[in-house]
């Protein structure tokens, strides 16, 4: 009875799910850090202008940083205190950026700005403005803004929202814990995110590995007729927007489409938790939930941490990480960036640190590809993954181009299953690339 | 803390390694090699032993030659080793396993490039070219038991018209109790490790399934007696049918890697196979059937490749 009735894709992997440690440990609020470094660009596109100065007394949920561009997010202080500096420091995601650093003063003083409204007194575009000042932007790990995505162009007709509580990747457990524990949160900025699009179908679509969340979920809906839980086979990547989307709607995203396209936009958990807090509240993003796990720390921990916090303080405050640490990674293990250091800082998209010992990054010889063809059979987007690696190689980009590489969400399933161990998923990456530089000369061209 | 490692995701990997999966296809041939041995004697174990030990080493030497890294441990030449001996009667002189392994390891393999490069299956191409050299002692058959009575296979008796005199039953041929090769007499044997490797994965059911239906469907319609006469079910477990469809024509290497393409693969194989049982000149068409789709894996590949996900028809 029941394998009938859950939702999935065809292809994908089945790796283990490593999130016995936290899944079942309630969120901490982390004890803000003596210093918070907020970098300047935490999102796609344009990157903020800092709108303090050095020296500046700011209080906690300030604006600290204007976006220019329609594609941006403002940034705000977590704690309150003074700007110490503006200057290059390391970044999770980008090598290095700009960045303020904020000594904590410790009072946690309000700024003024921070005021509470209500879903039912806020038109859709009161709303959409709250979100776009709240900074709110993907927090899945792609970090798009959210006001964007949720203004589709005129003439996409959307008529369906997804929540995303899939947390298809390995050993992280924040969308877990806070679908366990902030269930009317999220509700709440599902429910705003419905007003924004007009829309009156909604959907959350949360893997059958997580009973507890999908049970609480439940229950917060039941009053809602428009909203349903979906429950889908947990595989790897369930939660790649095109996958979600079509296990639960059963439409396709065209090829170099958006999900609007198709008449839908989906969001993550954690995001509609933001936007509730940002309506109920006025508080905007300057803090979130990040799963510190991984066989190199000593407790691991589901943590609520003020954006800025540096990972080094982050460990320490998990009992420090053990003696033969070899990785550490700011996202998940399949599609997360490892660290050169514990310096940076968390941002909004980070949604776990994972520190693994030496015995958990086994290096593995690379053999030669035996053309078994499981790249093939995995691939969620029906590409030839051993092809595209061999012509990547032979920097044959234009070969990459015509098998479709750009259509690659860099999942990750290929590297991880190939017997060979080849790295497939970096030689597709480099190709990607290639291919977009290459279209962008052409078009100079013409 | 040590120095980090920064590497590209994805940062977990599968336990998966060629080197397993080249055990499993072992581990599956390892009935029909009891079989043969039981049936046939120890000299079926004997030229088991010699081939295989002659495939590694030929391995060995061959990449100590080109100057790369030794892989003998990843069973591959073990597999290869194992089938140039399943591939020939048990009555062969010792030195000609021999000389199949250091063609299918020197010449098929190791000369192109090594594993996965080589564009047709190994221990088939030797087949093939032993088969051309010793034709006599590469079709001597004898019946199963310790007096070595030299007999005809049931394909030879098939191709003879002759089926009266002496045809085994279905059974004889299911279990293996008739003359052939070493490895490819028992289809009992040969389906247990089969099942053994849809089991682990290691191969899928497209090849063999589309290979054996396509056999049984052309050689009933296209029987010697008009149409619909021929018995589908009996050709499919003499000759190396099974041998081939479970265990050759699966090789990765030379065979396409798109679901479309396997079961063109397995279909041209078999209209390949019946051509040559039902009016060739030669009883079994197995080995040249599988060599020649080797042959066309790459254009297959080509042409069969799936259509990505959410792929539109370019602005019409």
């Amino acid at each position: 009875m029941v394998g009938f009735d859950i939702l999935s894709f065809i292809g994908g992997i089945h790796p283990p799910y490593c999130k016995e440690s936290t899944e079942k440990r309630p969120i901490e609020r982390l004890e803000p850090p003596g210093i918070v470094v907020i970098p300047l660009q935490q999102h796609i596109g344009a990157p903020c202008e800092a709108v303090v100065e050095v020296g500046e007394k700011i209080k906690k949920g300030q604006k600290i940083g204007e976006s220019k561009g329609f594609v941006g997010a403002p940034i705000h202080s977590s704690v309150s205190g003074v700007v110490k500096s503006i200057s290059k420091m390391p970044h999770p995601t980008l090598g290095e950026c700009m960045a303020i650093t904020i000594e904590n003063d410790g009072l946690e003083e309000l700024d003024n700005s921070i005021q509470g409204e209500s879903l039912d007194s806020l038109s859709s575009k009161e709303l959409i403005e709250v979100i776009r000042e709240a900074g709110i932007v993907g927090m899945g790990g792609a970090t798009f803004p959210t006001h964007v995505k949720l203004s589709p162009p005129p003439g996409k007709e959307i008529d369906t929202v997804i929540l995303n509580g899939a947390e298809c990747e390995p050993y992280l457990t924040t969308d877990h814990r806070l679908m366990v524990e902030y269930p009317d949160d999220i509700i709440y900025g599902l429910r705003a995110i419905m007003k924004i699009l007009n829309v009156k179908r909604a959907y959350i679509g949360i893997e059958d590995n997580k009973p507890d969340a999908i049970e609480k979920m439940k229950g917060a809906v039941s009053s809602y007729r428009d909203i349903e839980i979906k429950v889908l086979r947990t595989k790897y990547p369930q939660g790649a927007e095109k996958q979600l989307i079509e296990a639960i709607t059963k439409r396709q995203v065209p090829s170099a489409g958006l999900p609007m396209d198709v008449g839908v936009i989906v969001n993550n958990i954690a995001t509609a938790a933001a936007i509730s807090r940002a309506i109920r509240e006025g508080m905007p993003l300057i803090e979130r939930v990040v799963t510190v796990t991984g066989g190199g720390i000593n407790e691991p921990k589901n943590l609520l941490v003020p954006i800025g916090t540096p990972f080094s303080y982050i460990v320490d405050m998990c009992g420090g990480f053990k003696e033969d640490v070899a990785k550490v990674i700011n996202g998940g293990p399949m599609m997360g960036l490892a660290q050169y250091t514990l310096d940076v800082p968390v941002i909004k998209g980070t949604s776990g640190i994972l520190l693994f010992t030496s015995k958990e990054v086994k290096s593995h010889e690379e053999g030669p590809c035996i053309r078994c063809a499981r790249c093939v059979d995995v691939c969620p987007m029906n590409l030839m993954p051993l092809m595209l690696n061999a012509y990547s190689k032979n920097r044959s980009y234009e070969d990459c181009g015509k098998l479709h590489v750009l259509d690659c969400i860099e999942c990750g399933s290929c590297s991880y299953i190939c017997p060979a161990k080849k790295p497939l998923m970096q030689n597709i990456r480099i190709a990607k690339r290639e291919v977009i530089n290459m279209r962008k000369k052409q078009a100079k061209a013409n | 803390m040590n120095q980090l490692i920064v590497s590209s995701s994805p940062h977990i990997n599968s336990d998966e390694t060629i080197a397993k999966i080249m055990r499993d296809v072992v581990i599956a041939l390892i009935p029909a090699g009891v079989a043969g041995v039981y049936f046939f004697g120890a000299r079926a174990l004997l030229i088991i032993v010699v081939s295989v030990v002659s495939a590694i080493l030929t391995e060995w030497a061959m990449q100590k030659l080109y100057k790369k890294p030794v892989t003998v441990d990843d069973w591959s030449a073990v597999i290869t080793g194992i089938l140039v001996a399943y591939n020939m009667p048990p009555t062969v002189p010792l030195w000609l396993p021999v000389i199949g392994s250091v063609i299918a390891i020197a010449i098929i393999k190791q000369a192109f490039g090594g594993l996965g490069q080589n564009f047709m299956n190994p221990a088939l191409g030797a087949r093939a070219i032993l088969l051309a050299c010793w034709p006599v002692h590469m079709t001597t058959w004898v019946a199963p038991g310790p007096d070595a009575v030299s007999t005809a296979t049931p394909l030879e008796i098939l191709k003879s018209g002759n089926i009266q005199n002496g045809l085994p039953t279905l059974w004889e041929a299911f279990i293996g109790n008739i003359g052939g090769c070493i490895g490819e007499t028992s289809a009992l044997a040969l389906i247990i490790g089969a099942v053994y490797l849809l089991y682990r994965g290691v191969i899928n059911w497209r090849i063999p399934i589309s290979y054996l239906g396509t056999v049984a469907l052309f050689t009933w319609i296209f029987g010697k007696n008009g149409f619909f006469t021929g018995n589908g079910i009996y050709n499919l477990f003499v000759g190396g049918l099974i041998l081939g469809a479970f265990y050759m024509a699966t090789d990765y290497a030379t065979s396409p890697v798109t679901p479309k393409g396997q079961l063109i693969m397995g279909f041209g194989c078999g209209i390949i196979t019946s051509i040559i049982r039902i009016y060739g000149g030669y009883p079994g068409g197995v080995t040249y059937a599988i060599l020649i789709m080797n042959i066309v894996t790459p254009l297959i590949d080509r042409y069969t490749m799936p259509s990505i996900y959410g792929e539109v028809e370019e602005n019409v």
